[in-house]
């Protein structure tokens, strides 16, 4: 088999002097939806954060590789470029930008960063058209500031629209779930269903297993206190719903 | 690093680059150093002055005399006094006979200048649809002169009179006689005095009843010369049922003296007319240590004077070390409407104390002021307005937006609103905010691939939208542009 995507190895990461990571050991390969499950502050949106290249995470040993390369060593911006997308949990809102304006720098941002030339206006909408109609969003979506006065469903819905745009081959999904109804639930899991081609990577991360009923994982791993407690296939995440995570907390 | 900080040392190492800082070799003919009642006279002789506007330059010169000492302190910036003496009233780059004909005849160093500052001076180019020439007319003043003014002849042929302040003077005296000092007042204040007594050039523009200007109308002010000031002074006159869209553009050389640009602009909007006036003002702000720039004090106002006429002021500030400037509205006519749409940047070590008077005379009159101040690096922000009902002004109505954008820790934004109400019916509103750029901003824009600075050009735009919409679509892409570079270099 081939080099995994993304590789973690023995992880280690603080946040304001607190180690929250302590080990993560952790291969998904391209075409594997990856699903990381653990209970409220078991490190999963420091892990998330630290894929992504957030500020104020510092990383104090392991490694991470992501497609042959250092992805610690990348920027923020330079990871995006390269195929790296998080949803955020919390989307923020960007006031006076539309999301077309905002979507669309992002994507020739990206492009440019590639070597490729950028998309014109016209194509964008086009794009843009087919993948609102795609996640039952309405054009409208489009002409409003980016996140603002958005509920919270409609925010995770703009972060499945904005993956969907940008086509990212490694997707973080951080708690898209959480606070979702049932309807939205549906529309996040088609958004995230027509990502898996066999060439892309997805990693979910989530407390629940109640989105794994719509994105089958191809791997479910629990992290507990800072690392990897156990690894398994969905049937493991069947179990944690019906046990919780009592047998992973810390005494 | 945080991402903010380290946004902030991008904007300080980038913020050498201004694009406009060149100079230009050009022999100036110029007045001596010093200013008293010879060098108006030394002025007024060189534009070949009826005896009326010597006069009334010298009684300007009286005033400000009398003013000495009386500049205002009131605003929020701080500067060392400076010496009037110590300056250069008039400067104009050195030509044969009357000055150009046509712009065959301007020198070509001069075309070479607007062309790197991208401004279309060739008629032909304009016509034949060059990118970025746009549909506008331009009067270039270069220091103390006008050196070419396009498309005269197609505007005359519609009756709009669009040309140098001192052509005007020769050419249409009972018009600027008329209205020379008719909304801004010699005395008003402290530089409108000065600018009054040695003001050289500047735009006039008279747009006949009920025609609409067919074109943009625009003037570009470059200050080149060392030691010298720039003092111009433009008149607008809507004439009935008329309208008028003009745009000015500003930039000058990076030097280490501070170099003061007084102006003073008059507009008059009679019964029915309208006057959009649009400013993208981007003198040179001095270095990050707050060495060199301009120091821009200028009195704007407009008088809408008859029923049902309308006067707006758009303004993108990015420029100057110190800025002074409040574009008022004095709203006579019933129903007459005044805007004021304005972004200001203080990045580096600029200060700017800047906003807008609405005085509310006549009947249903009504005003909207819209502020975007930005402060970043060692900025300093003031948003200073006045609202004024007067006791006449049955159904006045305003509505004022200020809010203010804060980058870094080190830079700041103030909000002085003055309301004045003296009709109890009067409905006036004031909406104030202050955010910052956050890092959780920056970093969703980075995770979707943008660098620092483009993530905080789109920020604030998007802060700055409202406003720059209200620009004439020629010149918004260009405000835009501007204000990423401001941050990049100015935060922008």
């Amino acid at each position: 088999m081939s080099e995994p995507l993304l590789r973690i190895r023995n992880l280690r990461a603080s946040v304001d002097g607190q180690e929250v990571l302590k080990g993560v050991d952790l291969a998904v390969t391209a075409g594997e939806v990856a699903a990381i499950m653990g209970p409220n502050g078991s490190g999963k949106s420091t892990l998330s954060n630290v894929l992504a290249g957030r500020d104020g995470y510092e990383v104090t040993d392991g490694e991470v590789r992501y497609d042959g390369r250092d992805l610690l060593d990348m920027e923020p911006e330079e990871r995006a470029a390269a195929g790296v997308f998080m949803a955020f949990q919390y989307p923020v809102e960007i006031p006076g930008v539309v999301n077309a304006t905002f979507t669309r720098t992002a994507l020739n941002a990206q492009r440019q960063a590639r070597g490729e030339s950028a998309i014109d206006a016209i194509d964008f909408l086009k794009r843009a058209r087919e993948t609102l109609d795609r996640l039952e969003m309405d054009e409208a979506f489009l002409r409003r500031d980016v996140n603002a006065g958005f509920s919270g469903g409609e925010k995770k819905r703009n972060e499945i629209f904005q993956m969907a745009l940008l086509e990212p081959r490694l997707a973080i999904l951080d708690e898209t779930d959480s606070g979702l109804d049932i309807d939205a639930l549906r529309i996040v899991a088609t958004g995230v269903n027509a990502m898996r081609d066999g060439r892309r990577a997805l990693v979910v991360i989530t407390h629940y297993q109640r989105l794994l009923e719509y994105v089958v994982p191809d791997s479910v791993h629990v992290l507990a206190d800072g690392r990897i407690a156990r690894s398994g296939d969905r049937e493991l995440a069947h179990e944690l719903e019906r046990a919780g995570y009592a047998a992973f907390q810390p005494a | 690093m945080s991402p903010l900080r380290e946004t902030v040392e991008t904007v300080e190492r980038a913020s050498g680059e201004y694009r406009y800082g060149f100079v230009t070799e050009i022999d100036e003919d110029r007045a001596p150093t010093g200013l008293n009642e010879e060098i108006v006279r030394f002025i007024s002789a060189k534009k070949d002055e009826p005896d009326w506007l010597l006069e009334w330059r010298l009684k300007a010169f009286r005033m400000w005399l009398g003013l000495e000492d009386r500049e205002p302190r009131w605003a929020n910036v701080h500067f060392p006094k400076i010496d009037f003496q110590d300056a250069c009233y008039y400067a104009a780059p050195k030509q044969e006979g009357d000055g150009p004909a046509s712009l065959d005849e301007v020198d070509p160093e001069l075309l070479r200048t607007y062309e790197k500052l991208g401004i279309p001076l060739k008629e032909q180019e304009v016509l034949a649809g060059v990118a970025g020439a746009g549909n506008v007319a331009v009067d270039a003043v270069f220091d103390s002169v006008s050196v070419a003014t396009t498309f005269q002849d197609k505007l005359a042929e519609m009756g709009v009179i669009f040309c140098p302040i001192s052509e005007a003077v020769r050419d249409h005296p009972e018009l600027v006689r008329k209205y020379l000092g008719s909304v801004v007042p010699q005395g008003d204040n402290f530089y409108a005095a000065l600018n009054s007594a040695v003001f050289s050039d500047g735009s006039f523009v008279y747009v006949p009843k009920g025609v609409h200007c067919p074109m943009e109308l625009s003037t570009y002010f470059r200050i080149n010369a060392r030691g010298t000031g720039q003092f111009e002074r433009t008149l607008i006159i809507a004439d009935e049922g008329s309208r008028v869209s003009y745009l000015e553009g500003c930039t000058a050389p990076q030097r280490d003296e501070n170099q003061l640009h007084a102006a003073v602009v008059e507009l008059v909007a009679l019964k029915d007319a309208e006057i959009k006036y649009s400013t993208v003002q981007n003198w040179y702000p001095g270095d990050a240590d707050g060495k060199g720039g301009i120091y821009n004090f200028v009195t704007k106002r407009g008088a809408c004077r008859g029923a049902d006429s309308k006067i707006s002021w758009t303004q993108v500030e990015t420029g100057s070390a110190i800025t002074w400037k409040y574009p008022s509205v004095l709203l006579q006519g019933d129903r007459s409407i005044g805007e004021f749409y304005s972004v200001a940047i203080s990045n580096l070590r600029q200060q700017a104390d800047t906003g807008t008077k609405m005085i509310h005379l006549g009947r249903d009159t009504r005003s909207t002021i819209i502020s975007k101040g930005i402060s970043a690096g060692r900025g300093q922000q003031t948003y200073r307005g006045l609202v004024r009902v007067q006791p006449k002004a049955d159904g006045a109505r305003n509505f004022t937006q200020c809010d203010s954008l804060l980058i870094g820790d080190v830079c700041g934004g103030h909000t002085v609103p003055y309301i004045d109400v003296r009709h109890p019916g009067a409905e006036v509103a004031h909406e104030a905010t202050t955010s910052r750029i956050s890092d959780a901003q920056l970093f969703y824009c980075r995770q979707r691939g943008l660098d620092p600075e483009e993530a905080v050009s789109l920020i604030v735009n998007g802060f700055c939208r409202e406003v720059l919409q209200q620009l004439p679509m020629e010149f918004a892409v260009e405000a835009q542009k501007l204000l990423g570079i401001s941050l990049e270099g100015a935060v922008g």
